[in-house]
């Protein structure tokens, strides 16, 4: 009761708006928003749309058999493909918006997208 | 031989600045010492000294109070210079730019525990803004703002109370009556 004395009247309002502001805080910042993606197209068409924030494994059949994805700790990468020269394997893990892996005899690419995109494309 | 004296004239000012700095400088200490599970959460303890400074002596006084804080904090921390130095700087640079213009709020409406929460508020703010430009370059820093917020809340409330409760409890000295 003393110390609830000490506040003045404005300052139940100061109070009041920080609370405001942190319930406010809490679903915007938490509900995901402009999360960065990896974008996997399959003949050029968007096959699928992976959140990057989730760890999971996709496959993706083309026309020389399974091209296999996997999303792991905000990077993604292809695990494993049926081309012959399994450039897009050993390309690694792809972590910055703008870098793709293609899997060209599979038809298949994958694209980091979202973010600040410093790059329209990277692939080395 | 000859003695070479170097003397320093210091004023009743400069006294008063040292032993509220000590003071603020001590409970940094204490700050650091608290375990908390979150980095960048704490209870900003020496903020309660900048809040009494304030009320008590005005603003200059009490950014005196808070720079010698942060400097001798650091170097007593270790980590003088380092990135938790210039967050802390941040911090503080940015609660005393709050606080200056919360001193000017109506006093019959808002005391202490209002420009401790503003304050609480505006050191948190800044902080965030330097981790996202220079320490951690990635908006999933953003994730943590509620926390930070809330905590910011909290604790400035905390302080903002102890601080009007230390005014309305400690008696004015005579070198507060001539201000």
């Amino acid at each position: 009761m003393r110390w609830l004395a000490l506040f003045r009247p404005g300052d139940w309002l100061v109070a009041a708006l920080g609370l405001a502001f942190c319930a406010t805080a809490f679903p915007l910042a938490w509900r995901g928003g402009a999360a960065e993606k990896a974008v996997i197209k399959r003949g050029g068409e968007v096959f699928a749309e992976l959140d990057l924030s989730l760890n999971r494994q996709i496959d993706v059949p083309g026309p020389l058999g399974i091209t296999r994805v996997a999303v792991e700790k905000r990077r993604v990468r292809v695990v494993s493909d049926p081309g012959p020269r399994q450039y897009c394997v050993r390309q690694g893990w792809l972590e910055r918006s703008g870098e793709i892996a293609i899997c060209a005899p599979n038809q298949v690419s994958v694209q980091v997208t979202g973010g600040k995109e410093a790059y329209d494309s990277l692939s080395y | 031989m000859t003695h070479s004296v170097i003397k320093l004239t210091t004023t009743p000012e400069d006294h008063r600045i040292a032993r509220l700095a000590a003071a603020a400088i001590g409970l940094a200490l204490i700050d650091a010492a608290i375990p908390l599970p979150l980095p960048g959460v704490k209870p900003g303890l020496s903020n309660i000294v900048t809040l009494i400074v304030l009320a008590r002596y005005g603003w200059a006084t009490a950014a005196w109070v808070s720079g010698l804080r942060v400097i001798a904090g650091g170097l007593l921390l270790g980590q003088f210079l380092s990135p938790g130095f210039f967050m802390s700087l941040t911090g503080a640079v940015l609660s005393l730019i709050v606080l200056a213009f919360a001193i000017r709020l109506p006093k019959r409406w808002f005391g202490p525990v209002s420009w401790s929460i503003l304050a609480a508020f505006a050191h948190i703010g800044g902080q965030l803004l330097l981790a996202r430009l220079w320490l951690i370059p990635h908006n999933g820093l953003f994730y943590l703002v509620p926390l930070f917020a809330s905590a910011a809340l909290a604790f400035g409330i905390i302080n903002g109370l102890i601080a009007a409760r230390l005014l309305a409890e400690l008696p004015a000295t005579e070198t507060d009556a001539s201000r």
